[in-house]
């Protein structure tokens, strides 16, 4: 099967939630070291919750879609519920069988668990 | 002009084309193929006489160290070094270049002097010397390059009496650029005589003709595994003057002549440098490899890699046109067998997804030249590199394949 699945493409080529808040309670830059590419987050809470949440910036389909799908199940979650999503909760999101070398593309929006 | 060759016929020499009929193997920058010579001879090396090298008195361990010899006379001899203790095995081009920096360059670099790189390098002829200047400090300057992927010509800028040292690559992994070493160590060594020169042959060596007395250049580095041998052997050869005066790089078994309670005392070059047991069965591997190069021939390798980079330029402009960008010097008499390409809008990354799915293998990111993709202002390329088993269908199977990324991707 290939990693260019319908969904992947679907958000590669219309990313969700893709821009900047003009004025973000917290702002950070994510690069993926396997090739320089640096993509922006910007979010704005509501106490604990994410209340809005975009990105900003270029990247391969993969760690594109990946950002995408991800922010989309975010937003509205607690700094809590956050906590608990990995690696393997991105794999499953993705729902494509990613080798070993694109896997830190996929993995790009994890970081914004690190960063919160 | 040079006579096209587009197919040298090599393929059936390469066992990994039994398994992967398809494969069109464009990745050779990174690491190149093996041909059935060099496993054999490790396989026999396993099999026959896996011993260890230099002080076992029997003989199995004795013909382990004759083949292991064998290699660093037959390395000696073709890049034309002097005297084959000027041949010293690391794991790798990196650990070659590291040890000069290491060995040498914390010698000899002090407090305001300068050291001189270029921005074309691979990280690993960069960050040694940056990391060295940072440490010592001293100024890292570095060669810039004009559009084309020439370095500039007026290196009075970045040489003075100040510099101690000036490490560049004979080749670029990424533009391809040839430098006109020659050239470039006559004018530097006019501006200050006492300068060290550093090559990182990485991207030269078995393409490219090497005559180190000729280059006049003090060290040279380069890979095994990178023309068509094992992995894990790496090679520095120096000037056995400098070689004299400088350090070892690791302490241990193998480098010592004699130790007591006080003090240690060394062997000299290049046993000095080979702490530890080596990666004998590679370095033994390594000289088949060499001799099959030999026996096909340098200049015929370098003539055909210009074939094919001509060719595959005028394949990827013609079908592409202006969705093509293809980086470094026009001129194929200037460029190794390495293209670095962006494609239309589409992401290193999933140009070289794409073409895996129909088995072409090519190389997509920085290629650990990030200073030069920052200069370029872009964050990534595809790399195609060539090698003699490439041939003019491989050309067309990554014009095709780059089809598919458009029909997949747009």
């Amino acid at each position: 099967m290939s990693i260019y699945s319908e969904v992947i493409l679907d958000h590669y080529h219309h990313p969700r939630n893709f821009g900047k808040l003009r004025k973000p309670d917290l702002n950070f830059k994510i690069i993926n070291p396997l090739c320089g590419d640096e993509i922006e987050f910007f979010i704005n809470f509501d106490g604990m919750v994410i209340k809005e949440i975009c990105f900003y910036g270029k990247g391969c389909a993969i760690s594109i879609a990946s950002s995408s799908m991800f922010l989309n199940i975010i937003k509205g979650k607690n700094k809590d519920e956050l906590k608990k999503l990995d690696k393997e909760f991105i794999i499953k999101m993705l729902g494509i069988k990613i080798g070993l070398n694109r896997l830190k593309c996929a993995l790009l929006p994890l970081g914004i668990v690190e960063k919160i | 002009m040079y006579k096209p060759v587009s197919d040298m016929g090599l393929k059936n020499d390469f066992p990994i084309f039994k398994k992967n009929k398809k494969l069109v193997y464009l990745d050779s920058a990174a690491t190149s193929l093996k041909p059935q010579v060099v496993i054999d001879k490790i396989t026999d090396y396993y099999q026959n006489y896996s011993a260890n090298v230099f002080r076992g008195v029997y003989r199995i361990s004795e013909k382990a160290t004759y083949e292991f010899e064998e290699t660093r006379k037959i390395v000696a001899k073709f890049i034309n070094a002097q005297d084959v203790n000027e041949i010293i095995f690391t794991r790798n081009t990196t650990e070659a270049l590291n040890l000069v920096a290491y060995s040498l360059g914390k010698k000899i670099v002090g407090k305001h002097d300068e050291v001189a790189s270029t921005i074309i390098e691979h990280h690993s002829n960069f960050v040694p010397w940056q990391v060295l200047c940072f440490e010592l400090g001293a100024v890292f300057k570095f060669i810039d390059i004009d559009k084309k992927g020439y370095l500039l010509e007026d290196l009075e800028k970045f040489i003075s009496n100040k510099t101690k040292i000036l490490a560049l690559c004979h080749v670029s992994n990424v533009l391809g650029t040839i430098n006109p070493l020659k050239q470039i160590i006559k004018k530097v060594k006019k501006i200050n005589p006492n300068i060290i020169i550093v090559v990182d042959g990485a991207q030269s060596f078995s393409h490219i003709k090497i005559d180190v007395k000729d280059l006049d250049c003090d060290f040279f580095a380069f890979s095994s595994h990178k023309s068509l041998g094992p992995t894990g052997v790496g090679v520095l050869w120096g000037k056995k003057e400098k070689l004299e005066i400088m350090k070892p790089f690791l302490y241990g078994g193998e480098m010592i002549d004699e130790v007591t309670f006080e003090k240690s005392s060394f062997k000299r070059s290049p046993y000095k440098f080979e702490a530890g047991t080596p990666s004998i069965g590679e370095v033994i591997a390594f000289k088949e490899a060499i001799k099959y190069i030999d026996y096909i021939g340098v200049d015929k390798i370098r003539e055909h890699e210009k074939t094919l980079v001509h060719r595959s330029i005028n394949l990827l402009n013609n079908e592409f046109k202006n969705k093509i960008t293809i980086f470094g010097p026009d001129n194929v008499e200037d460029r190794g067998g390495v293209i670095a390409f962006n494609f239309d809008k589409y992401h290193p990354h999933d140009i070289a997804a794409v073409l895996d799915t129909m088995d072409i293998a090519v190389r997509a990111g920085h290629h650990c030249a990030m200073p030069l993709h920052k200069r370029l202002e872009i964050t990534a390329t595809v790399r195609a590199s060539f090698y003699l088993y490439n041939n003019q269908r491989d050309l067309e199977r990554l014009v095709n394949g780059l089809k598919k990324v458009e029909r997949i991707l747009k």
